[in-house]
């Protein structure tokens, strides 16, 4: 089970990067007048036929073969319905796959966003096969982070490399910051 | 993204290009983070944290840091594999955020193996 809606974005993700993605955006948008969450992360990778998207939120299916179940949608889904939310797949083989989940923003049982800069900078830094574009919005103010400009620049330079790295995070967190207000 | 904060990070890669050229070298570790559903249920994305905060904290370049899907031996996830240059391949399981400093500090820095971590199949 996991405890943040940061690691079901990490975990939606490496199923992504699993279908050979190489563009993932991750769009979270808070709309507290509205009182509602949105978590749609939307990918270019092989994208699934009607059959395997039915099959996604079963449990005792996966496609992979080092273990006979997969759990990551199935609780992302159920943590949407205690929410009176949904969980959304819309895939087409050879045209991507898009996740949506929809949350009642204040709902008590909605856990918490967690840990967004770190699993950001994680996806980032450990998957540089992959471009990734950030979107957070929470009411009318936005953040975007996309790592398309900061590879073209930086080249063959590795994003492990220390400085990149500080330059990463301090990209990320000072944003968030700034659009919730800290 | 603002003007300012593509310039700097112009002289970091400057930066990183002239250090790479003292090294005379390209990477010279390769570290590898399982991030399946069951790794990060297991903590490895604050193992990858430690991994990367012991790299900027340290200052230790040219280490490659990238994460891999599950490979089957969840119950010892996180799992973290080092190869340091020619050296055989390392596979440690369950590294907690403090294993994972020590890794970096004693096998990717060091090049001492910590066996005792290390899964052996």
């Amino acid at each position: 089970m996991l405890r943040e809606l940061a690691l079901h974005i990490l975990d939606i993700a490496e199923n992504s990067l699993n279908a050979d993605a190489t563009l993932i955006k991750i769009e979270v948008i808070e709309d507290t007048t509205a009182d509602q969450l949105v978590i749609c992360v939307t990918d270019n990778g092989r994208g699934m036929d009607a059959k395997a998207v039915e099959r996604a939120t079963d449990p005792f299916f996966t496609t992979r073969t080092t273990r006979r179940v997969g759990l990551g949608l199935p609780f992302l889904k159920q943590a949407t319905e205690l929410c009176k939310g949904d969980l959304e797949i819309d895939s087409r083989p050879g045209d991507g796959t898009t996740i949506t989940a929809t949350f009642q923003h204040s709902h008590i049982n909605r856990m918490p966003l967690g840990d967004l800069p770190n699993t950001i900078l994680t996806l980032v830094v450990g998957n540089p096969q992959a471009d990734f574009v950030y979107r957070h919005v929470f009411n009318e103010r936005i953040f975007e982070f996309d790592t398309r400009p900061i590879k073209a620049e930086l080249g063959d330079v590795p994003l492990s490399e220390p400085g990149v790295i500080e330059y990463l995070r301090r990209e990320i967190a000072d944003s968030l910051a700034q659009i919730y207000g800290i | 993204m603002s003007v300012k904060s593509l310039e700097d990070l112009k002289k970091i890669k400057e930066e990183a290009l002239r250090k790479r050229e003292i090294r005379n070298a390209t990477a010279r570790a390769h570290v590898t983070v399982a991030m399946g559903t069951c790794g990060i249920a297991a903590g490895a994305r604050d193992t990858m944290k430690a991994v990367l905060d012991a790299i900027e904290k340290d200052h230790i370049d040219g280490v490659l840091v990238t994460q891999t899907g599950c490979i089957g031996l969840c119950e010892f996830e996180p799992i973290v594999d080092v190869q340091v240059g020619d050296a055989p391949k390392a596979t440690y399981g369950k590294v907690s955020p403090e294993r994972a400093r020590a890794i970096v500090a004693e096998h990717v820095v060091g090049g001492k193996p910590i066996k005792e971590w290390m899964i052996t199949r």
